[in-house]
């Protein structure tokens, strides 16, 4: 009996709580009118970045694309010459495709980058109409100018 | 002879509008509480603050194909949601919203017809509401359906037998089973205040006869994917709808008639006060759907049987002797 009379107690203390809640502000957005604010360092699209002075970070060592664990990322290699010289290494990427249908946004191509060529943004509003727009090819990914993506274009990595 | 039967279709016009508007709306009101209970927003985009998303969803409902499963009974397939749509209008006929006034020389009662029983009458046309769940189910050729209109059907008949002990105190209290008589015996007191037990087991069972959570058994999602209701789509489905929330009014309405004093309140607004008091038994309906899991199904025939049963018999029995004494 006394056992009964615990439960619907609590089952009373339950509603009040639930009456409590409904005049708590909602957690949810109005989305397309307002947008939450993000962590700075939340995980959205990809950037390819440069230097400072100009030259593209990637040396196309395959990398990302190895320890990328649902093999969103491409990368096609070709080799610097003295009178196209792309990027700081011997190597650059002709092409580099990020399959944004694939990605997790886990990270680890940015992890594994040794100059700190991808780097993750904030950007998370993916969407398209099909797959093909949804394969960001290295035009689309790479920066106009140095330190456009808001990344320092004199860190280190 | 002709005038009244100008009057009666007069307000049974108004009341078929005024009740399928209320529903509608209600749906609306439903989500949006359950968002903010849940810290959600609801639905917000049809129209300022959402209001016009009764309206979408009616549209929605209307221009669906025209479907009817393999194996169906045509007849009770299609009969089940008239049914339903059917008992929950009808018994509204019999509540009285306000007292009588004059109009143009005439003497208008705010209710349609006053039965000289109307309890049973009400009592009678809400036990057919088994109908409905029971043809559905087994019409419709689908195992989730027939599950659910037998765990229905189980349902309302238990919980029918201690909602009519429940009123069946009152009517001992009021001596009339005639509904104005009994908004009338409450002119000093409401019958909640002498009746407590029986109110309170008067809303426990209006939730498991409205198949509201937590008795929302018959309809279960997570289980029966929609019960009794599984195979109805389009229009169809919306009647077992509107019939739902249509129930919803009607119980509040009949304890509001048989516990609260009907239409009365301080001041001289019978119809607001009806409506207020309307009102309040709705959010509760929702704030219970917001809060309270739902039964398991041996729970809910021990709790029927063993529990309320018993208290809504000795309930009688005290209110008797307090009534000979
Ligand atoms: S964030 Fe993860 S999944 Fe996406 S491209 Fe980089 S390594 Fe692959
Ligand atoms: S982005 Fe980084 S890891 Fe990937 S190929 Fe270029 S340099 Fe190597």
């Amino acid at each position: 009996m006394k056992l009964q009379i615990g439960k619907f107690m609590s089952m009373l203390r339950g509603l009040l709580i639930v009456l409590k809640y409904a005049f708590k502000r909602p957690v949810t957005l109005r989305y397309p009118e307002k947008k939450r604010d993000l962590p700075e360092r939340s995980k959205g699209r990809h950037h390819l970045t440069k230097w400072a002075d100009g030259l593209e970070r990637c040396v196309g060592c395959e990398l990302c694309a190895i320890v990328c664990p649902s093999q969103a990322i491409y990368v096609k290699p070709a080799e610097n010459t003295p009178d196209n010289q792309v990027s700081k290494g011997e190597r650059y990427a002709a092409d580099y495709q990020v399959n944004m249908l694939r990605c997790i946004f886990c990270g680890y191509c940015e992890e594994a980058c040794p100059t700190g060529a991808v780097v993750l943004g904030n950007d998370y509003e993916l969407a398209g109409y099909d797959r093909q727009s949804l394969i960001y090819t290295k035009g689309m990914l790479t920066e106009e100018k140095p330190g456009e993506s808001g990344f320092d274009p004199n860190r280190e990595i | 002879m002709w005038i009244d039967i100008i009057e009666v279709l007069a307000k049974g016009l108004t009341l078929v509008l005024v009740l399928s508007g209320c529903a509608a709306y209600m749906t609306l009101c439903e989500r949006v509480l359950m968002a903010r209970m849940q810290l959600r927003l609801g639905p917000n985009r049809t129209g300022p603050f959402g209001l016009f998303q009764p309206m979408a969803d009616g549209i929605k409902l209307i221009f669906k194909e025209r479907f009817q499963p393999a194996g169906a009974d045509t007849l009770t397939y299609w009969l089940a949601p008239a049914i339903a749509a059917f008992i929950a209008f009808f018994a509204f006929g019999l509540i009285p919203f306000g007292p009588s006034f004059e109009f143009m020389g005439r003497e208008i009662n705010l209710y349609i017809a006053d039965v000289n029983s109307g309890i049973l009458v009400i009592l009678a046309f809400t036990s057919l509401a088994v109908y409905d769940v029971v043809l559905a189910g087994w019409s419709s050729n689908n195992r989730y359906s027939i599950l659910g209109s037998i765990r229905g059907t189980a349902q309302m008949i238990s919980y029918e037998i201690p909602l009519g002990l429940s009123i069946l105190s009152v009517v001992l209290a009021a001596g009339t089973l005639n509904l104005p008589g009994i908004v009338e015996a409450q002119a000093e007191r409401w019958f909640i205040w002498t009746h407590p037990i029986a109110f309170i087991i008067f809303v426990i069972c209006s939730f498991a006869e409205t198949n509201r959570a937590p008795f929302d058994l018959p309809e279960a999602e997570h289980e029966l994917v929609a019960g009794y209701h599984t195979e109805y789509g389009g229009l169809k489905f919306g009647m077992f709808f509107m019939a739902e929330y249509i129930n919803i009014l009607l119980v509040s309405a009949i304890a509001i008639t048989f516990f609260l004093g009907g239409w009365r309140g301080p001041g001289d607004l019978p119809v607001v006060w009806f409506a207020a008091k309307l009102a309040v038994f709705v959010f509760f309906f929702m704030w219970v759907r917001a809060t309270l899991p739902r039964v398991r199904y041996d729970q809910l025939m021990t709790f029927g049987w063993k529990i309320l049963t018993p208290i809504a018999i000795a309930n009688l029995i005290v209110t008797a002797y307090f009534v000979l004494v």
